[in-house]
């Protein structure tokens, strides 16, 4: 399967199965595709001669695997073993912020607003490296709800952590994913010292960002939030951090918000699509859809623009690729692990498939306390792959996504096997992009 | 080649030293709300 595209005035061939990418002429373009699907080449409006060189060009890539390869098959992997390696720790369900479009239901997960006791946070960790085989790499995300509001439990996870670590040869990689409100000076240097990433909510402008993500009483945060998030980020060093928003049906100019946040100083952006419901009035309705793919090409010339020069390079976590290595082919079949080797657990010890699929008691699968595991959801999960669904299998970016998000699909359309459209076509929107920008990047 | 350029060869590995499994899960990085696997980086060329 090939992908054949335009990104300014580049031709473009992605080698779908090998993940090859070419630049192609005009006549190659055209004469690639048809001779990809079998079709009679010699008819397309450009001399013989130019045809017969073209082709075999084309049979010279595809003898050395690098167009129109076959699908590959992944190897069984080095241990085989099931095990669970990365936990999003709900440690509070209670937040700061009433964001208008939290997928946590203002931080309650459509529960009660609670808290993670310590001891609880120290069960689910016990409970992660009881399950984690042989993995080495493990991985915690300190999550809420807003997570802040918790940091007698933050500390208490992140201090046990590190006693498993020696405990049992373990790296444990602690995340944090916060609104920024309640860091102080010394929570800031807590962080950067011990979180090996951190996600700092933010969604743009001030406008949008007050807009969307006011403080419980009523008042913008982005004056509060934006002065503390600068002070982690100007501390942090080169460790990662990202800034990370939403955008909803209220600012489709989207590259506005990168474009503000590039122009404060923030170089780690990532801006997302809100999920919500189509009766939501933020929601990204299917009538938005052709604008959110225009801003996609304003914002991918803005970021290919701006990564010309390091005064103002910037990294777009959704045009982010990684041609020439990235991840190996069973990973991109796998996906992102939820419910298999990825897990949530509330702040009650329950276990969830995802961060997205708490609240949905249907998909409870066990309890960090009881140290049960449901492994009937757990297959369910297993599988769940890109090769158990027929429509991404044949879909071009399918490498690129593995399927796409389990908890969209279930949420959407209340099957995980039956990917959400809509995100779908921003996914290929934006790897298109991204292959274009890595494809200027990397000519000659 | 004089019509095609290859920008980057293939990537996708199928070999069978892979599938360690030692990589981030991709919605511990930034996105929490996609599933963005290609952007991951593989443990064992991260060493």
């Amino acid at each position: 399967m090939i992908h054949a595209f335009q990104f300014h005035d580049y031709y473009l061939i992605l080698d779908v199965e090998s993940g090859a990418l070419h630049s192609v002429d005009e006549a190659a373009f055209a004469v690639i595709q048809a001779w990809e699907k079998g079709w009679d080449v010699y008819g397309l409006p450009y001399p013989e001669r130019q045809i017969r060189e073209i082709v075999q060009e084309a049979e010279e890539l595809k003898n050395t695997g690098r167009l129109a390869a076959e699908e590959p098959t992944p190897p069984a992997g080095e241990s085989g073993e099931t095990v669970i390696k990365s936990m999003c720790l709900h440690v509070a369900h209670d937040c700061n912020l009433r964001c208008r479009y939290c997928f946590a239901d203002t931080g309650e997960f459509h529960g009660p607003r609670g808290l993670m006791p310590p001891e609880v946070a120290r069960k689910a960790l016990d409970f992660l490296i009881a399950h984690s085989g042989h993995r080495k790499h493990l991985e915690v995300d300190l999550f809420g709800g807003e997570p802040l509001m918790n940091m007698e439990t933050v500390r208490a996870a992140v201090s046990y952590g590190r006693e498993l670590e020696k405990r049992f040869d373990k790296q444990i990689n602690f995340t944090i994913t916060t609104n920024g409100l309640g860091l102080t000076d010394e929570i800031i240097d807590y962080l950067n010292e011990q979180m090996h990433n951190i996600v700092l909510s933010l969604d743009g402008r001030p406008e949008v960002q007050d807009a969307m993500r006011p403080t419980a009483n009523g008042k913008g945060s982005y004056d509060l939030c934006l002065q503390n998030m600068k002070k982690l980020v100007e501390r942090r060093g080169d460790k990662e951090y990202y800034i990370r928003g939403t955008f909803t049906r209220k600012n489709l100019d989207f590259t506005q918000d990168v474009k503000h946040l590039r122009n404060l100083g923030f170089q780690q952006l990532s801006l997302e699509p809100v999920v919500l419901p189509d009766d939501s009035p933020y929601a990204i309705l299917e009538e938005d859809v052709t604008r959110v793919l225009e801003e996609y090409d304003t914002l991918a010339d803005y970021v290919f623009q701006s990564r010309q020069k390091p005064e103002t390079w910037l990294n777009f976590f959704h045009f982010m690729v990684d041609l020439s290595g990235g991840p190996c082919l069973k990973k991109r079949i796998a996906g992102c692990g939820a419910g298999v080797e990825y897990v949530a657990v509330t702040p009650e010890g329950d276990i969830y498939p995802c961060h997205q699929f708490v609240g949905h008691t249907e998909m409870k699968m066990g309890s960090v306390i009881a140290g049960e595991l449901n492994e009937a959801i757990r297959s369910q999960f297993q599988g769940c792959t890109l090769l158990d669904k027929e429509e991404c299998r044949a879909c071009w970016a399918k490498y690129f996504c593995s399927g796409g998000c389990a908890a969209n699909a279930y949420i959407y359309n209340g099957d995980i096997h039956k990917p959400y459209a809509r995100t779908c076509t921003f996914l290929r929107k934006r790897t298109e992009l991204a292959l274009g920008i890595y494809a200027l990047e990397h000519m000659e | 080649m004089k019509h095609i350029v290859t920008i980057e060869k293939p990537c996708i590995n199928a070999s069978a030293n892979t599938g360690c499994g030692e990589c981030q899960a991709s919605c511990q990085s930034a996105c929490k709300t996609s599933c963005t696997v290609a952007n991951q980086k593989c443990q064992k060329q991260a060493k």
